[in-house]
């Protein structure tokens, strides 16, 4: 049973030919279902980030999803900064790094789709000013923003 | 946006329900709720000028204790 309903899974597919410029990159850190699970480590929302992200990868042939194990693969989510999952990484024109952490739902997948398309682009709708301030920072800034899916 | 223009931002969206440790790490009482550098927090939404400012200014408080003239 898909999570995007077909009159969203087509409202996205045409999104993603009028906007998606250059391929990207989605990287899932999650946990893989088939793998046993360990009392403590159990992730209770990557089964349904998994398919939410596959059902998105596959309405663009631009979009291609890499899935990493977090146990199986610790070293490269260590590499990744990864400490919770599921966590989404997204790899295209961003000069930064851009991840999500949990499942993209409510509100915040509006902002997964607006970010893939961006990425794609290189481009975002910040002012000038804006740009021109980001580009000219002292120092490396880590900007967390929480929110709740509502 | 701001990780998409500086090679110098990570932008982290956090669903926060998820993890509750990290709720109470950061004391998150009402979302959306901004932590920078983990020295800056403020919650609600801002202005881009206003966040851009504020995110600039952490980058220059940062800087200035190491005496970083290449900035």
């Amino acid at each position: 049973m898909p999570i995007l309903s077909p009159a969203d899974q087509e409202y996205l597919r045409q999104v993603f030919v009028e906007r998606l410029r250059d391929p990207i990159t989605i990287q899932l850190f999650t946990q893989r279902v088939t793998q046993i699970s360990i009392p403590g480590y159990e992730c209770a929302t990557c089964r349904e980030t998994n398919q939410l992200l596959e059902e998105v990868a596959a309405l663009s042939e631009k979009i291609t999803l890499e899935m990493y194990d977090l146990l199986q693969e610790g070293v490269k989510a260590r590499e990744a900064g990864v400490e919770e999952i599921p966590a989404i990484i997204l790899k295209g024109h961003n000069k930064g790094t851009l991840r999500f952490i949990g499942v993209p739902a409510g509100y915040e997948f509006a902002t997964l789709i607006e970010d893939i398309i961006d990425v794609s682009r290189g481009t975002t709708e910040l002012s000038p000013l804006s740009r021109e301030t980001l580009a000219k920072l002292a120092q490396p800034v880590h900007i967390k923003v929480f929110v709740t899916p509502t | 946006m701001m990780a998409i223009e500086s090679e110098k931002v990570t932008a982290d969206v956090i669903e926060v329900s998820e993890f509750p440790h990290i709720a109470q790490r950061y004391r998150i009482f009402a979302v959306p709720k901004v932590v920078i550098n983990e020295s800056l927090e403020f919650e609600g939404a801002r202005p881009e000028a206003a966040f851009v400012a504020m995110v600039e200014s952490v980058a220059r408080a940062q800087a200035e204790p190491e005496q970083d003239s290449s900035a």
